[in-house]
């Protein structure tokens, strides 16, 4: 943005009287503006969210796997061991453990029930491997077991890591393009207020080009008029945003994100930047609005 | 200072409302512009403050070429034309004084307040300078119309129908201030269909009257 596109807003009491201060304009831009601005917040927010769900996800699943061993109940000792030494020995892994009954039969019991009699069932053994550094070369890993231990499958997650991280990325892919298009309608409700301004004030330019004035001092006058306001409504619609996500009940988990879209650390200075962008976006849309207009004029 | 050369215009697709107009308006010199209602005098006086741009012919301002001005350059341009509207043309938010002074608001110069209470004592309006334009009658609008042409000083002042809402009492009073501006050397030229009122000028200032008729702008004759 050119340097005399800000100037222009520095505060002239005398040529801001020239537009008289009346009209719907001033409600419908204001109106607008905080309207728009609340729903940017939010906009925000659940980019934020999507944001900061995928990484979760993206890093917490990245970062473990799980081997499986369905072993005949004679074999399963020996495999669980042969395992245990791959792994020893396989660089990237910072820890791993094996399962305990309790904590299989956990997991279990959403779908079976308490009180599960976990060793009468042919339940596989489980070891939770954690990465190290830049991880293992996951193949190298699996034909090791498949020569050692044959019964044993490792799952890295990929699959189901995979469409989860893609979800949230589509999802903040969604905030970002809300907010897009929130800032379109922002500049298109402006201009449209701020055309309708210039038709109604028709008479008031003609007779300001008539006494002498520029055309960039007609143009500031509305462009500083569209743009307080503009900056007016955004703030207190932006604040009521703020107030209304504080309010929303948080869960705090990564999988209720949807629940949670309040601001975390740095995020909650994002709304801040809310009323500035909708000021510029006005300064835009009055300009491009006053050129049109004062173009016809002779 | 303003240069009409074989002139016409014509609105939009419609016949010429005028044609083959030659006018030189010299310093200092005092015209009055006449015919009847629809003549275009009006379009006279808009072509010599470039509000309207000839069909044909040329306009040129202070010796440079109306085409070749920039916008910027009209702007500038209107500072040093004073117009006195029949219709006044106020922003109606703004108080008398401040429409006398919007000239010199608009184009950044500094308000003497002492200069504008001379101005306003001249026109006899330093009583309702803080009133609104709505609040005032045809003559005190006329008088403050005219306070806001010559605010800036311009060199030429032109006058659209100055006296055609007021009553003659009016209407020689402003004669008075328009003669008294061309005295100070200022170019003066007003369009009226009163020829009583350029009778009356012939006693206070040496005038040449030109009349349109049928698109042509001719010498009026010793017929006023």
């Amino acid at each position: 943005m050119k340097l005399s596109n800000l100037l222009v807003l520095a505060t002239d009491r005398q040529a801001d009287r020239i537009v008289p201060p009346t009209g719907y304009t001033v409600r419908l831009t204001l109106f607008t503006a905080a309207s728009l601005a609340f729903l940017a917040v939010f906009a925000l927010a659940l980019s934020l969210a999507t944001s900061r769900v995928a990484t979760q996800w993206s890093d917490a699943l990245a970062r473990s796997s799980t081997i499986r061993i369905s072993a005949p109940q004679d074999q399963m000792a020996a495999q669980v061991a042969a395992v245990e030494s791959i792994l020893q020995t396989t660089p990237g892994i910072s820890e791993f453990r094996v399962l305990s009954n309790e904590e299989q039969a956990a997991l279990l019991e959403p779908w079976l029930g308490a009180g599960i009699p976990i060793d009468a069932l042919p339940v596989p053994a489980l070891i939770e491997v954690i990465e190290a550094g830049d991880g293992f070369a996951a193949e190298g890993l699996r034909l090791r077991l498949e020569a050692e231990a044959p019964d044993a499958v490792l799952d890295d997650h990929t699959r189901w890591r995979q469409p989860l991280v893609e979800a949230a990325g589509g999802l903040r892919l969604l905030g970002l393009l809300s907010l897009l298009l929130i800032g379109c309608a922002t500049a298109a409700m402006i201009t449209l207020a701020a055309q309708a301004a210039l038709a109604a004030n028709k008479q008031v330019i003609e007779v300001l080009r008539l006494v002498g004035a520029r055309d960039s001092y007609i143009a500031g006058a509305f462009m500083r008029r569209f743009t307080n306001r503009a900056a007016l409504g955004a703030t207190v619609g932006a604040a009521a945003g703020v107030i209304a996500i504080t309010l929303l009940p948080g869960t705090r988990t990564s999988e209720s994100f949807l629940t949670d879209l309040s601001f975390e650390g740095l995020g909650w200075i994002t709304p801040i930047f809310v009323p500035p962008v909708v000021a510029v976006l006005a300064l835009l849309a009055t300009r491009h609005a006053a050129a049109r207009v004062l173009k016809g004029l002779p | 200072m303003i240069e009409l050369d074989n002139v016409a215009y014509s609105y939009g697709n419609g016949p010429a409302l005028l044609s083959d107009v030659s006018l030189k308006l010299a310093p200092g010199s005092f015209h009055f512009l006449t015919g009847p209602s629809g003549a275009g005098k009006t379009t006279l006086l808009k072509l010599c403050y470039k509000d309207l741009q000839p069909t044909l012919g040329h306009v040129r301002f202070f010796g440079v070429d109306g085409p070749e001005l920039s916008r910027d350059a009209v702007a500038s341009l209107r500072l040093k034309i004073g117009v006195v509207h029949q219709d006044c043309q106020f922003l109606d938010h703004l108080s008398v004084a401040e429409n006398i002074a919007l000239p010199l608001t608009v184009s950044g110069r500094p308000i003497s307040a002492s200069d504008l209470d001379d101005l306003l004592g001249w026109v006899g309006l330093s009583d309702q300078a803080m009133q609104y334009p709505q609040e005032l009658s045809g003559g005190e609008r006329q008088r403050a119309a005219l306070a806001r042409a010559v605010m800036t000083a311009p060199d030429i002042i032109l006058a659209d129908e100055p006296t055609g809402n007021v009553d003659w009492d009016m209407s020689l009073r402003l004669l008075s201030l328009l003669v008294e501006l061309n005295k100070m050397g200022k170019t003066v030229l007003i369009a009226t269909h009163d020829l009583s009122l350029i009778r009356a000028s012939k006693s206070q200032v040496s005038t040449r009257v030109l009349r349109i008729t049928g698109g042509r702008l001719t010498l009026a004759g010793a017929d006023l």
